[in-house]
């Protein structure tokens, strides 16, 4: 087919602005999926990405579409994650189209996120093509909306088409405005082979299939083909492209196509998101401009609950890794904990949803210790240290300078809440930038604040201190110097690895009480006294005790039923198994994790 | 000398207390006269002329509510079946209410020794909310009929952690029973056990918590201490040489068998005990057991019981195990839960209120 009769596209929208409800009616009205085969919102096909509404890894569909022109389309609708975790993700995904369209909630407006992604696919050049959805909402104002996305992102938006994707209205406008608006893709199929590698995931029969864009040339199954970042190189087994349930083998990819190639790959590691697919035989000059290796910015230790379960625990990271070449992790050993990984993460929703995917999927009771970001310390001998493990960091006497990872943050909101914002990003140590209105109600306010400072809660207590209305999003921006110390949590004079941590000294006081009393909380009376003390250095900074049991005793009458009594010391021995037993103190899972969640 | 226990369990009351979670029905004279039979035939069972019965104990249940007749008849069945020492100890189990001075001389003729009173309390609120079905005066009066008859080894029992109770009340109950010709007193702590008529919510949130409970049993212990009675169990006080030798017998791995529906025993290198069914028991031509330990007196289940005694565990005779223990005594010994003198490990009263705790951590 022609490339005048291709569109390239993705959506971008809010969490819960209706993406996946749009994509499956677009799905719908081409026909691409029988209705009697539609689950709700089709493209998310994680369970976790289902419950929690959002979209983790992206998917590329191709549908035909019958214009009104009385022509056959072809569309590749191309998934895009939602979150700031997955941002490098989203560039790639958006370089591999020709437009998007920018789906606002009618009664929402614009969000944070939209916004960070609409200005990435403005950089990119695509044609955004705004859509308000949830017409049917009571509270729903298009006009406003409509205002709004002209003014905040000053693209036209008084004539973007008015729908509900949950109802089926006004689907075939956007259709229509696919066809129209977006451009066809150029390229051309006899130049070397240049295509853009925007996702990929492992098929433990294919192997990794890769997802790409070909930007120029072509690709046939029997081609030797190279990624040209990792210069791997393998025969293409099949290229074709994805319908609404499974991989079509088409035999070939062209300039302008979106689709997939299976060529044997053994390693997601071959296979980065970004890179640049050749022919080995007759490369191109250059790769395509824009990768760039994703680094994890937050680590956590994880340890299996029940040491025994250390290599279920591997086993389960590496199956992980299979589809998802961000996460990283190494062995570790902990004092308190035992055995476990060291794993590093684009953010904190992917922590999240790898800790749940290995709890749910695997089902593994994990112990995961406070994220920590990426300090960097420049010791007094000039050395310079990057330390993701606060065990791992230096005696201060070493050290010269201590910096620590800032971002940019832009939040937005109904301008009610400016002050409890203000507030709570002045109490994350944040810097402000400024302040604009978006329109009468609404906000933009430019932060930069500590990774350390948001990767704890920051998103929970924004959400809760304005009602849920906030949006939030950040870049990297670089080391700056900090005062930084490490704190550490003794229990019973011993200090607990498991539970240190590096923070800013303005903080550590406020940080070590709150940590001494959820520790307090949690942790049993038993038979000893726990004293749990919180230090800096030598300097003990917050003290808490949980005081000794005073009463474990059977003093009962029994008529000589000695097994009895004797089954339940085994059974409360038995018990205490499921703790950490540091020294005579013993630790329940659950102080481990309080730990983490100290303002809720 | 290879001396023996029995234990005969009574599965009969009048009424059921809301705390008990024992093996006990209404008592009725057709399944008390089917239950003695049986439990004759069971004494044959067992018989051994080679064993000397050191101790019988009659437990429930109420076994006072049986005819003293009945009594005498299991007495001499044991008598007949087995060699009965001299100076055998014979507990019976008694409600006041079912104590009168005729039935006191009848028990004592025929040869039982010991009593004991289920009395509880001195207190009637605290008797009217465990469904005691007498007074304090009921009490009284029993344990004086007794005196009276001859008997010369009365136990009390008492129980504490009850909802709303004080140190003072608890000592008020002490001082009315050192005023009476009482030599030992069992003190139980209140528990609440599944099915009971206490499995409530309601009851639950009226319990006494952790704390005043251990305050309660430690002022227990030192009224009973001036009233003269010595602790030499976790909840066992008694006037000089008036131990129970029965129950000792459990806590120092001897043998006793139990005969009667629920009841246990340790015999002949196995632990065992009889279906709770009183039916089973009537019908079956000699008592159905099922093994609960295949090998117990091991190391760990001796220590376990020795450490509830006042005078502890010889650590000269822990073996192997010892050096591991010596290790933890000083921990135990700072935080005031244990004594240690002349190779003995013995818990202090603060000591005994963590018994488990401590057990579990020096032996298990």
């Amino acid at each position: 087919m022609a490339n005048s009769k291709i569109r390239n596209f993705c959506i971008v929208a809010h969490i819960d602005h209706g993406k996946s409800t749009l994509a499956d009616r677009i799905l719908e009205k081409t026909e691409t999926v029988a209705i009697r085969d539609m689950e709700d919102q089709l493209l998310d096909n994680m369970d976790i990405e289902r419950e929690r509404g959002i979209t983790i890894k992206a998917r590329a569909v191709r549908l035909k579409y019958t214009a009104k022109d009385g022509e056959d389309y072809i569309f590749n609708l191309i998934d895009t994650p939602g979150h700031v975790d997955f941002n490098y993700e989203v560039s790639r995904s958006l370089a591999a189209c020709e437009g998007a369209i920018l789906v606002v909630d009618a009664s929402q407006g614009i969000e944070a996120q939209t916004l960070a992604n609409t200005y990435l696919a403005i950089e990119h050049d695509l044609e955004v093509v705004p859509v308000v959805n949830k017409i049917d909402l009571p509270s729903a104002d298009p006009e406003r909306v409509c205002a709004e996305v002209e003014n905040v992102i000053g693209i036209p938006a008084m004539d973007a088409p008015r729908i509900s994707a949950k109802m089926g209205t006004n689907i075939e406008e956007v259709l229509e405005r696919i066809v129209i608006d977006i451009p066809a893709p150029e390229g051309d199929t006899e130049k070397p082979l240049q295509a853009l590698i925007f996702d990929s995931y492992y098929d433990s029969y294919k192997g990794v299939i890769i997802y790409v864009r070909v930007k120029e040339g072509t690709v046939k199954v029997g081609d030797n083909i190279r990624l040209m970042a990792t210069g791997a190189v393998f025969t293409v087994v099949e290229a074709g492209f994805m319908d609404a349930s499974s991989l079509v083998n088409n035999g070939s990819l062209e300039a302008g196509e979106v689709g997939y190639i299976a060529a044997s790959i053994k390693s997601i590691g071959d296979t980065r998101v970004g890179d640049t697919v050749t022919n080995n035989d007759r490369p191109c000059d250059e790769p395509l401009p824009g990768y760039r290796k994703v680094n994890p910015m937050v680590f956590s230790g994880i340890y299996p609950a029940d040491g025994a379960k250390y290599g279920d625990l591997r086993d389960a990271l590496e199956k992980l890794r299979l589809n998802d070449a961000s996460l990283s992790f190494e062995p570790e050993t902990s004092i308190a904990l035992g055995f476990g990984f060291r794993c590093g993460f684009l953010g904190l929703l992917h922590m999240e949803i790898i800790q749940e995917r290995l709890e749910r999927e695997y089902n593994l009771d994990l112990i995961t210790t406070a994220p920590s970001v990426i300090y960097k310390v420049t010791m007094t001998n000039g050395e310079v240290q990057y330390i993701d493990n606060p065990t791992n960091y230096p005696d201060p006497a070493l050290i010269q300078t201590a910096e620590e990872p800032m971002v940019k943050a832009s939040i937005l909101s109904p301008s009610e809440f400016v002050g409890n914002i203000m507030e709570l990003c002045q109490d994350r140590r944040g810097i402000f930038k400024d302040m604009k209105y978006l329109d009468d109600t609404r906000v933009e306010l430019h932060y930069e604040l500590p990774l350390n400072e948001i990767i704890y809660d920051f998103f929970d207590v924004l959400k809760s201190r304005t009602k849920g209305y906030a949006s939030f999003d950040y870049e990297m921006m670089g080391y700056v110097p900090s005062k930084l110390v490490k704190l550490d949590i003794l229990l019973n004079g011993e200090i607990v690895d498991a539970l240190s941590f590096i923070i800013h000294t303005d903080k550590a006081y406020g940080r070590a009480r709150k940590i001494a009393e959820k520790l307090k909380e949690n942790i049993p009376r038993q038979l000893f006294e726990v004293p749990i003390q919180a230090a800096i250095g030598g300097k003990i900074i917050a003290r808490e005790t949980v005081k000794a049991m005073r009463k474990d005793v059977l003093a009962k009458c029994y008529g000589g039923d000695i097994t009895r009594k004797k089954k339940l010391l085994e059974k409360q021995k038995e018990g205490k198994k499921r703790m950490r037993q540091l020294g005579t103190v013993e630790v329940p899972q659950e102080a481990f994790m309080s730990v983490l969640k100290l303002d809720s | 000398m290879n001396t023996l226990g029995i234990y005969i369990h009574v599965p009969f009351c009048g009424r059921k207390c809301s705390y008990c979670d024992f093996y006990s029905l209404n008592y009725n004279k057709n399944n008390a006269d089917l239950y003695l039979r049986s439990v004759l035939r069971n004494i044959q069972y067992y018989s051994d002329r080679s064993r000397i019965v050191d101790t019988v104990y009659f437990g429930g249940g109420t076994p006072s509510l049986l005819p003293a007749e009945s009594i005498a008849q299991m007495i001499d069945e044991i008598k007949k079946c087995f060699r009965l020492s001299e100076n055998v100890e014979i507990t019976l189990e008694a409600n006041p209410n079912t104590l009168t001075p005729d039935k006191l001389r009848q028990l004592r003729d025929n040869g039982v020794n010991r009593l004991s009173i289920g009395v509880q309390s001195m207190i009637d609120s605290e008797l009217k909310f465990l469904g005691r079905t007498h007074t304090a005066d009921r009490a009284k009066k029993a344990v004086l009929d007794a005196a009276e008859a001859g008997f010369r080894n009365i136990s009390c029992d008492l129980m504490i952690a009850l909802p709303y109770q004080t140190a003072e009340s608890v000592e008020f109950s002490i001082n009315e029973l050192a005023a009476l010709p009482v030599d030992h007193i069992s003190a139980y702590m209140l528990t609440i056990e599944d099915g009971t008529a206490f499995d409530k919510q309601n009851i639950r949130d009226i319990m006494p918590d952790e704390d005043l409970t251990a305050e309660l049993y430690l002022s227990m212990i030192n009224c009973l201490k001036e009233k003269g009675f010595e602790q030499y169990e976790i909840s066992n006080f008694a006037k000089n040489g008036f131990e129970s030798r029965h129950n000792c017998r459990y806590w120092k791995c001897l043998d006793y068998i139990g005969i009667g529906p629920a009841a246990h025993s340790c015999y002949n290198g196995k632990r065992f005990a009889v279906m709770p069914n009183l039916k089973e028991f009537i019908d079956a031509t000699h008592q159905k057991i099922y093994i609960t330990d295949e090998s117990p007196c091991g190391f760990k289940e001796s220590a376990m019981l020795r450490l509830r005694l006042a005078e502890g565990l010889n650590i000269g005779e822990c073996g192997e195990k010892s050096e591991d223990i010596l290790k933890k005594i000083p921990t135990l010994q700072k935080a005031g839960y244990v004594t240690y003198e002349d190779g003995k490990l013995a818990l202090t009263a603060k000591g005994f209120l963590m018994s488990n705790s401590i057990i579990e951590y020096l032996i298990f």
